[in-house]
């Protein structure tokens, strides 16, 4: 597609809807070259020798733009950071030159031990300090700006001090690291807490967002039988976040939105009409806000 | 102790833990809330051994299977956050547990499904072209000495069962003819590469196994022969070498 072609020459990513890259799709994707504004990987997967996932991810790439998202950094870990895994990400974004670099405000990694998980982290001036110092290595190592993507969360700590949209704001001023808003995330985090979804994101540095996530979660609930939602990435992206999605473009106007789809991946077309759906909502706040886009 | 150690610590703990220090704002239990993230850890863990060894999962079924990888994955978590090799201990593991044991094929079909994983995520190389092959044959004397440079995802397994038979019978159609049909205690030997882009399986004899194992300890082609043959008799040297050419094993030759 020539629009993708044109749109990859720009720096960073379009504001367009994207999809995760999965192998089931690697064929279709490659011969059918869809019209979509770009795909994201979990850096992790593609931090093997060779074969089929570097040789799909090569040629897809040539043709779309990139996000490559990571998963195991641990940015919010007690411990210093893996240098060893820093080094195979700085080898991974050489070669492959995404547009745009994302990981989690998170840890998942201790005492040598990798638990595959997105795990919480309180929010006091230990941890905030200790956030900022990885934060600023890895973009120092990288030699570019990360996104940091808000987590959902299921608990909170007494030990907390602050708000994790300040604990963010701050990270964001200290560091300079732009922001991957999941509005999922959003959804996910203020229902089980028991926050105002909107209030939340409009006390973030909204100028530093530089790529919306979409997904979809499943419901369960807690001990008093109040509603927990789980980040589940296996179902389509719910009716309540994409009216949060509408009321996020409505300040941030239009910016890359990904699909993101990990468990019960169904058919890349379904993938690929929820990722026009974003689309669609964006030209609608274009129209509506004509003067605050431009600005 | 450290946040983290008593929150890693509780993800994994059996009878199932919950952390000090986590609040909820309705004030209801946390240990609930604190288990979807150890529903998350143990999960993502069995599913990511469960992707990587099907036909094992098959063998002794889903529930089986499951119950087995936990007991592994609490034992022997990852210790990397490349996630494509977890589970290289997992065919150990399986010949030491004890409720699998009436099954002593098990082990031997994991370690099949793991060195599949591993070739398919191997680095790439090229066959070596037919010509530069050729002018070698041309040169008899030169043979006996010579090393090939093999295809870095080039496995080979040699087992007391028919593990290749009861892995193939797992692709074909129709499972269980195809598994009757498989004498488990039979000895079978697997050589394992990706060509190209997809992972093969072959089922060869002993001494072409002992053959391909002794290429890959940089011997010459001469003594790699001399051993296969030691090890099986019925050894024929041009129908391991006419293998390893067709599957594309061979790369270069070491100069």
């Amino acid at each position: 597609m020539t629009t993708s072609a044109v749109a990859c020459r720009a720096p960073g990513l379009p504001a367009r809807g994207g999809v995760g890259l999965k192998p089931e799709h690697f064929r279709e994707i490659l011969v059918d070259r869809p019209n979509i504004g770009f795909f994201e990987v979990h850096a992790e997967n593609y931090m093997v020798d060779g074969g089929p996932f570097h040789h799909y991810l090569g040629r897809i790439r040539a043709n779309h733009c990139l996000s490559i998202h990571g998963v195991g950094l641990s940015i919010g870990s007690e411990s210093p950071l893996d240098e060893q895994h820093l080094n195979r990400l700085a080898h991974l974004l050489d070669r492959y030159q995404p547009e745009s670099f994302s990981e989690h405000l998170a840890w998942a990694s201790h005492g040598g031990v990798f638990l595959n998980d997105l795990l919480p982290v309180p929010y006091h001036a230990e941890t905030l300090a200790r956030v900022c110092a990885h934060v600023s290595q890895v973009q120092d190592r990288l030699k570019r700006r990360m996104l940091l993507e808000n987590p959902a969360t299921y608990v909170e700590f007494a030990a907390s001090t602050m708000t994790e949209a300040d604990f963010i704001t701050e990270v964001v001023r200290r560091t300079g690291c732009g922001l991957l808003l999941d509005v999922n995330n959003v959804h996910v985090a203020c229902v089980n807490h028991h926050r105002d979804p909107l209030a939340y994101i409009s006390s973030l540095p909204l100028d530093a967002v530089g790529q919306i996530h979409l997904a979809g979660f499943a419901r369960d609930t807690d001990a008093a039988g109040d509603p927990l939602l789980i980040d589940s990435h296996g179902s389509p992206v719910a009716q309540a976040v994409w009216d949060l999605y509408a009321c996020t473009l409505d300040l941030l106007g239009p910016t890359p939105t990904l699909i993101e789809r990990d468990n019960d991946i169904p058919a890349f077309p379904v993938l690929l009409a929820e990722a026009h759906q974003a689309e669609a909502i964006m030209a609608a706040v274009k129209t509506r806000r004509p003067q605050e886009i431009a600005a | 102790m450290s946040h983290h150690q008593a929150f890693a610590d509780s993800l994994l703990a059996m009878p199932p833990a919950c952390p000090p220090g986590l609040t909820v704002w309705n004030r209801s239990d946390p240990a609930r809330r604190f288990a979807v993230y150890r529903n998350n850890v143990m999960v993502s863990l069995i599913d990511a051994l469960a992707d990587t060894f099907p036909v094992t999962q098959a063998l002794v079924g889903e529930e089986f299977f499951r119950g087995m990888a936990g007991v592994f994955a609490r034992a022997h978590p990852p210790r990397s956050p490349v996630m494509a090799h977890y589970g290289d201990g997992f065919p150990g593991f399986i010949e030491d547990f004890q409720p699998a044991a009436s099954l002593p094929y098990l082990a031997g079909v994991a370690r099949i499904e793991m060195l599949r994983v591993q070739a398919c995520h191997a680095s790439d190389a090229d066959p070596i072209p037919p010509e530069r092959f050729a002018r070698l044959l041309s040169d008899p004397a030169r043979l006996p000495t010579v090393r090939f440079m093999l295809h870095p995802s080039l496995r080979i397994l040699i087992s007391t069962h028919a593990v290749v038979s009861l892995w193939a019978a797992h692709q074909e159609d129709d499972i269980g003819s195809a598994l009757a049909a498989v004498d488990a205690a039979q000895p079978e030997s697997a050589l394992v590469l990706r060509a190209g882009l997809e992972v093969e399986t072959y089922l060869v004899k002993a001494g072409t196994a002992a053959f391909v194992q002794r290429l890959q300890a940089a011997r010459s082609l001469g003594d790699a022969a001399e051993q296969a043959l030691a090890a099986d008799p019925s050894f024929e040297l041009s129908d391991a070498l006419g293998l390893l050419l067709r599957c594309g094993a061979i790369t270069g030759l070491v100069p």
